[in-house]
């Protein structure tokens, strides 16, 4: 039993078929191929699959894909400028090393991206407190938050 | 000189990762692929009385079903202590019993509920103590060659034995002991396991792995293809990696497994760990049990130590039994001890068997050896820091185990530390929180446990003056294509972004023992000195030949546009002579002129029109280094590479130059 629905994924209208049990991470990967969006637990507890639904950071593979119908959805592939300019997330993850073996840095870089649209200068509690539900197994999360530091140096840069 | 770009920070690499363009295995699909699942024991020790798959062949969608019954009685594993499919007996919950092959993972899924197992069960045992009792019943009847076991100990015993123990205990003034355990840890890697199989019509296994250890696999998955009769070899291509932590160290079952079900159905065949598979299925750290004794004399100096350790193997072997080699560097060469005795003993019980896990087995002798330090020093009456102090190795000293120390600021560092933590405040002053301190010894860049801790490099440089180095390492995270690029450029004289690096893949790569053991940066960068010397001296060579040709013609070009144009004065002696000239930055220049614009040449220029004839290429390099012990290096035979142009590259201004085979 297909339904079909329409969302917007990274700024294109998109209408797929799914069935109602799917999640929204299933649909990104294997009909949208979205590879960027990681599945590390399937279970809403690590993070890796973190995307943004208007804005907000959700886990996708718990998030059942009806409830994607009209909304907004980014995911990490969404971040590259047409140009392939770099966000100052993925600048910054870059230059502080927050990234290491990377499986976790598309939904950690989401949740950021969350946290700096909505605080353009968050404190150390607040980053920490934004990727308190992803995982990282590399870094030990210093370079992560000093990656988010310097984002918002970045941005603030930017706007300027 | 300083360097240009060694020990600066330069962004990391690592662009695909956070674009989300880096493909995991996760993220591979190839046409014709079907997904492996695999059926685990719920048993702890039981004999399989049978195994039914009749049903689940009979689903749709269903590919191949394997049990042990009609797949080759191969054994496998570190030692080959078991099958990839077990048929006469499970030995602990996680036995692989039966694998399915289908067109995807649900399907898969739903034949393995279809599989029935009959189990008659066995005592089962836990405890390594009550497995080496002598009544206690036999996990593996007969040791991998056929040959009845006799106990449940493991043939991999680790013993070292130096000066005199009950000489030491009756100088002691003070003595301690106490047995510590330790429990099972799991890597819970952010990427789980898993592998792709695939074979090609000639019988060669494809084989997408996530190890980090390429050329191990390969010669793992070769003698597995031997064994079951198969004529073909193995190519691994290695894909991003979501972490290691040891965990990737070993070829795991579950991989053989994918490539029976690869070679039933001439498909490629996927298997993708889910979260809980990983842990239900994927050895961890192993656990221990550690008696320590040991003693000092009145002013603190430590006079003995004697350490049994019991380390639970569960039921089969891999690496994780090997980590006493590690722990026995902690035991005897941390602090300087001089009467020692350490014995391990590995046990097969019914529970989880064991892998590597970050460390090697360190921070459970370190633990160990740090805890009964503070108990030791609390017995002397002696500050746990300044008792280190007093037992701190210091330069130019043979460790029991015959380590020869060269340099050990130990002393300072404890110092620093003393002074850092505010130690004489705060340690033992405040209720319920304060400030402790622990020491720590590890083996890194090269710690021979193989016979060869080889690496090799080949670099090719092409028209363009790019460099291309192609290696057999692997990059889980730790950042090595980031330092290889700053090496490679400091060593040839080009900049970061003329150095693109290709790697994970076996049939392309030069030899490597494997990214593992705080090896990689170390022993990679030595290959890179030795094949960037042959590199550099070639250029040099052809630059001395070409230069005054390649600045003369830039003379005349110039007169010709502008006729006020007053030609400078050159030394073309100097430039014929590879020894007065030099590389950096991609440009060549005359050592003693440096700053002289007339005189600088960028490389493509030199190399362009002449390496048509005469390809500049790299040797193939074995660095042989040794830490601890003096350091050996010897090159090996060189071996050519094949000019070819280097691909376009869309990105070439931001920092990304790895190429990993197309996968």
């Amino acid at each position: 039993m297909t339904q079909s629905i329409q969302f917007t994924v990274n700024g294109d209208l998109v209408q797929v078929d799914v069935q109602p049990h799917w999640t929204l991470l299933r649909v990104l990967r294997d009909v949208l191929e979205l590879n960027g969006v990681k599945q590390g637990c399937g279970e809403g507890e690590c993070g890796a699959c973190t995307v943004l639904v208007n804005g907000a950071p959700i886990n996708s593979c718990i998030y059942p894909i009806l409830e994607a119908e009209g909304k907004e959805i980014l995911t990490i592939e969404g971040l590259l400028g047409k140009d392939n300019s770099l966000h100052p997330l993925q600048q910054a993850f870059l230059k502080k090393a927050g990234v290491q073996c990377g499986f976790c840095t598309p939904g950690m870089i989401m949740s950021a991206k969350a946290l700096l649209d909505a605080n353009p200068n968050p404190s150390e509690d607040e980053i920490r407190h934004a990727i308190a539900g992803n995982m990282c197994r590399c870094t030990g999360y210093v370079q992560i938050v000093e990656s988010i530091q310097h984002a918002a140096e970045l941005k603030s840069k930017q706007s300027e | 000189m300083s360097e240009l770009f060694v020990g600066k920070s330069i962004p990391r690499v690592d662009l695909e990762k956070v674009t989300g363009r880096a493909q995991f295995m996760n993220d591979i699909k190839l046409p014709r692929m079907l997904y492996g699942k695999i059926l685990y024991s719920k048993r702890p020790h039981a004999l399989i009385k049978s195994i039914d798959t009749s049903q689940a062949e009979k689903l749709r969608g269903v590919r191949a079903v394997l049990t042990g019954f009609n797949t080759p009685d191969v054994r496998v594993g570190f030692i080959g202590d078991q099958t990839p499919l077990k048929k006469d007996k499970v030995r602990q919950f996680r036995d692989e019993v039966a694998a399915v092959a289908a067109i995807d993972e649900e399907t898969a899924e739903e034949a393995l509920e279809l599989i029935k197992v009959e189990y008659e069960d066995l005592p089962a045992i836990y405890d390594p103590f009550e497995a080496m009792k002598e009544d206690a019943p036999l996990i593996h009847e007969v040791d991998p060659r056929g040959k009845p076991r006799r106990n449940n100990i493991l043939p991999l015993p680790w013993k070292l034995e130096a000066g005199d123990i009950e000489k030491g205990r009756a100088e002691s003034a003070f003595v301690v002991k106490d047995t510590f355990h330790t429990t099972w840890v799991h890597q819970t890697c952010m990427g789980t396991s898993g592998c792709i199989c695939e074979f090609d019509l000639n019988d060669n296994l494809i084989f997408r792995s996530v190890t980090n250890v390429p050329f191990g696999g390969k010669d793992r998955m070769d003698m597995f293809l031997r064994n079951i009769g198969i004529k073909g070899s193995t190519r691994v291509l290695t894909p991003y990696v979501g972490g290691s932590f040891g965990s990737k160290l070993d070829t795991d079952i579950y991989e053989f497994i994918c490539a029976l079900l690869a070679w039933e159905t001439k498909c490629p065949v996927k298997i993708l760990f889910s979260r809980e598979e990983e842990f239900l299925a994927s050895p961890p750290r192993q656990p221990t049990v550690s008696t320590v004794e040991q003693g000092c004399d009145k002013n603190g100096k430590l006079t003995f130590r004697k350490v049994d350790m019991i380390l639970d193997n569960g039921a089969y072997t891999s690496w994780g039994a090997t980590t006493p080699s590690v722990m026995m560097v902690t035991i005897s060469s941390l602090y300087n001890v001089p009467n020692l005795s350490y014995q391990a003993t590995c046990v097969y019980t019914n529970n989880i068997y064991a892998q590597a896990m970050r460390g090697y087995g360190n921070p459970q002798a370190t633990w160990v050896i740090e805890n009964s330090i503070d108990q030791l020093a609390e017995e002397a009456g002696i500050d746990p820091l300044e008792f280190r102090k007093i037992n701190a190795n210091k330069p130019f000293t043979e460790t029991p185990m015959r380590l020869k120390i060269t340099t050990c600021p130990m002393t300072e560092c404890l110092d620093e530390v003393k002074t850092k933590l505010d130690w004489e405040n705060k340690h033992g002053k405040q209720d319920g929180r304060g400030v402790g301190v622990a020491a720590f010894v590890h083996v890194g860049g090269g710690a021979r446990v193989y016979r060869s801790d080889a690496q090799g490099i080949i670099m090719k440089v092409d028209d363009d003056g790019k460099l291309t180095i192609i290696t057999g390492g692997t990059d889980q995270g730790q950042g090595s294509e980031t330092i290889i690029r700053q090496m490679a450029a400091e060593a040839t004289g080009l900049r970061p972004e003329d150095v693109s690096i290709f790697l994970g893949d076996t049939e392309v790569c030069p030899w490597d023992v494997g990214t593992h053991a705080s090896r990689h940066a170390f022993i990679t960068g030595h290959a890179i000195l030795l094949a960037a010397k042959d590199v550099k001296r070639k250029i040099l060579t052809l630059a001395a030949r070409w230069m005054g040709t390649v600045i003369g013609k830039e003379i005349k070009r110039r007169a010709r546009r502008n006729p006020d144009y007053v030609a400078p004065e050159i030394d073309f002696d100097v430039l014929a002579d590879p020894d007065m000239l030099d590389l950096q930055e991609g440009e060549i220049f005359v050592k003693s002129d440096p700053e002289n614009k007339d005189l600088r040449v960028p490389l493509p220029l030199i190399l362009r029109p002449h390496t048509w004839w005469e390809p500049v290429r790299g040797k193939w390099s074995w660095p042989r280094l040794f830490t601890i012990l003096p350091m050996k290096c010897s090159t090996g035979k060189g071996r050519g590479t094949c000019p070819a142009a280097t691909p376009s590259e869309p990105m070439a201004s931001r920092w990304k130059w790895t190429r990993r085979p197309a996968m």
